[in-house]
């Protein structure tokens, strides 16, 4: 998927100002930044949540305007924050609501069996049953990664994953981003507001700032004392740890 | 005797509630067929109530006067009845889902009010008219009171969620004050009163059915079930499933604004049904439309007739209008069950308060309507 000069303004404030980059294929993409930065943004227009107000975003070489709603959502999938918590709905009816897009209000034997699979995948058969919002957020979150493992898309987007969970379920969280990319060989692009998190378990960082892209790169490359200075106006010391930059601020 | 038998529904509910709370879903069918046999029942039994007497073997030594009165008033009735309660409370379904809003429902979201204005236009511009264009008209103005007021709830982006019904009861009211002023200026306030309160007792062949309407519509939303669903999670959750909420929700409350035209046309207005039957059932059935629509029908129908036959029975030979019975009995079971809603201490003590003072101003709502 390849982003191309994108452009969002509210008003007269542009949001996102003709950002370009690629999101690389078969790995763990985190976007980063200051608040308002834009990151939350991109990640929506690419995921065609919102409209733009220019550029382009091509997938497979062909603007996600001209995918047909239904084609596209067999490709990509993207889990927001903003889902309806109070429904009383049971794990497995969430689940099978990711085999939507293949075959609508009919699900076929191997829907199901793709619906039985992300269960266990994500561990939730003790709660197959169980509504919703009975389980705690940790769960929940989960339930939500099953369904999305149901939809059996390709590109696989994240917005603030680790939003109000704790520090042992954020971090199984992005453990689970890290398996959905190297076991299931999805692509896996996340918003992240803590670097360390992103900077342990993704492939590549893309960071922004006042709706530009600041630095897109590795994660060596993103994480070091300058390039977070600018990001965030504050002083980063970069320690090493297991071979992987981490950054502590004060 | 009828009394008696919702009672022990609810206990069965509550029963069924307190396995789910343990963990797994018990299997709870015996509900459902249980339910359905007492609606069976009941429908034979309301045939037989009334003030003339039909027994079963003057009818079947085909005694024409009362096979007459049967075909002629009595099965109508039931028949206005089951369509009643099974089409409010499937509309006030579709609504809950559609605006994410447990508080929802036609009663709460302006759509019988804005259904009233039609009927009471199509009194002024064309008196006189058949059924068919009184319902057309008060379609086309349902809808469009429908409409414009999850349009504007949703453009708010309220955060609470008691706001939404509390801003339908007003806009309701603002519509229902429309209707008053042009009634009076064309000295329509009587017959409009009588058409608009609930009552099955002018129900006679001939004059409802299109009342009939809500049996396509009802498998309409069947079919469309996980649709209203996906919409109900959430905008940026059916998008990701290729789904584009906007059509589900206009083609949703068209649906909704359909079947309560209809039965604000022929049978009046039945508040309430729509707000607790949905929630009562999803208490031990869950969300999933899928598999909630039965009970709900079912439950629709049975308490809609246990409530009419009341109204008759009670002060017999004369009756009380069905949305009386339905208005007390509705308000002792809402309240009930926001009790049992908010009762778990994970809800904060404000909110509580919040809550009970919205059911009071519903309440005020409902008697102003």
């Amino acid at each position: 998927m390849k982003i191309v000069n994108l452009l969002k303004q509210y008003g007269e404030k542009k949001v996102v100002d003709t950002v370009s980059f690629e999101f690389p294929k078969g790995k763990v993409t985190s976007m980063i930044g200051p608040n308002g930065a834009g990151k939350s943004t991109v990640l929506n227009i690419a995921t065609r949540l919102i409209p733009r107000d220019g550029g382009q975003v091509l997938f497979e070489g062909k603007d996600i305007k001209d995918w047909k709603n239904k084609e596209l959502s067999k490709k990509i999938a993207i889990l927001t924050q903003s889902n309806n918590i109070q429904m009383k709905l049971t794990v497995r009816e969430l689940v099978s609501f990711g085999r939507f897009p293949y075959s609508g209000n009919r699900l076929t034997k191997e829907d199901w069996e793709h619906v039985d699979s992300a269960i266990k995948y994500m561990e939730l058969e003790e709660f197959e049953n169980r509504f919703i919002d009975q389980l705690s957020g940790g769960q929940r979150q989960r339930a939500y990664i099953a369904m999305v493992i149901a939809q059996d898309t390709e590109y696989v987007f994240l917005d603030e994953p680790t939003n109000n969970l704790d520090i042992y379920h954020s971090s199984n969280m992005m453990q689970m981003a890290r398996r959905l990319c190297d076991e299931l060989g999805k692509t896996v692009v996340m918003v992240l507001h803590e670097i360390n998190f992103a900077s342990f378990y993704s492939d590549y960082i893309c960071a922004f700032k006042d709706g530009k892209l600041h630095t897109f790169g590795t994660v060596e490359e993103v994480m070091n004392k300058k390039v977070l200075k600018e990001l965030y106006n504050v002083d980063f010391e970069i320690l090493n740890m297991n071979n992987k930059p981490l950054s502590v601020f004060y | 005797m009828t009394l008696i038998s919702v009672i022990s529904i609810i206990e069965k509910y509550k029963e069924n509630n307190y396995q789910k709370e343990l963990g797994t879903i018990k299997n709870t069918y015996s509900i459902t067929i249980f339910m359905f046999l007492m609606l069976i029942v009941l429908s034979i039994q309301s045939i037989f109530i009334g003030v003339i007497d039909i027994s079963v073997a003057d009818i079947f030594a085909g005694n024409f006067h009362e096979i007459n009165i049967l075909l002629i008033s009595r099965l109508p009735r039931l028949l206005a009845i089951l369509c009643t309660g099974v089409g409010m409370s499937i509309a006030g379904l579709i609504m809950q889902q559609l605006c994410m809003n447990k508080f929802v429902s036609p009663t709460t979201g302006a759509t019988i009010s804005s259904a009233q204005l039609g009927v009471l236009v199509c009194m002024i511009i064309a008196p006189g008219a058949g059924i068919l264009t009184k319902t057309s008209i008060a379609f086309v103005t349902s809808i469009l009171g429908t409409w414009s007021f999850v349009f504007f709830a949703q453009k708010m982006k309220l955060k609470d969620a008691i706001m939404m019904p509390l801003i339908g009861i007003m806009f309701g009211n603002v519509i229902g004050g429309i209707t008053t002023y042009f009634s009076y200026k064309y000295g329509l306030m009587q017959s409009l009163n009588a058409t608009f309160v609930g009552d099955f007792s002018l129900i006679i062949r001939g004059r409802y059915e299109i009342v009939f309407l809500v049996v396509p519509l009802i498998i309409i939303a069947y079919i469309y079930a996980n649709q209203f669903n996906i919409v109900g999670m959430g905008e940026n959750f059916a998008k990701n499933l290729g789904i584009n909420p906007n059509v589900v929700m206009f083609g949703g409350l068209s649906i909704v604004a359909l079947i309560t035209a209809s039965i604000v046309v022929t049978v009046g207005t039945i508040s309430y049904l729509g707000l607790i039957v949905p929630n009562l059932v999803a208490l031990f059935r869950g969300d999933k439309i899928r598999g909630s629509m039965l009970d709900i029908s079912i439950f629709g129908a049975l308490f809609t007739l246990v409530c009419d036959i009341l109204g008759r029975v009670l002060i017999a030979p004369y009756e009380l209008p069905i949305d009386l019975i339905i208005g007390i009995l509705g308000s002792v079971l809402f309240i009930g069950l926001m009790f049992k809603k908010l009762s778990p201490a994970k809800k904060i003590k404000v909110k509580q308060s919040k809550k009970i003072e919205t059911i009071n101003v519903m309440k005020s709502g409902e008697a102003n309507a």
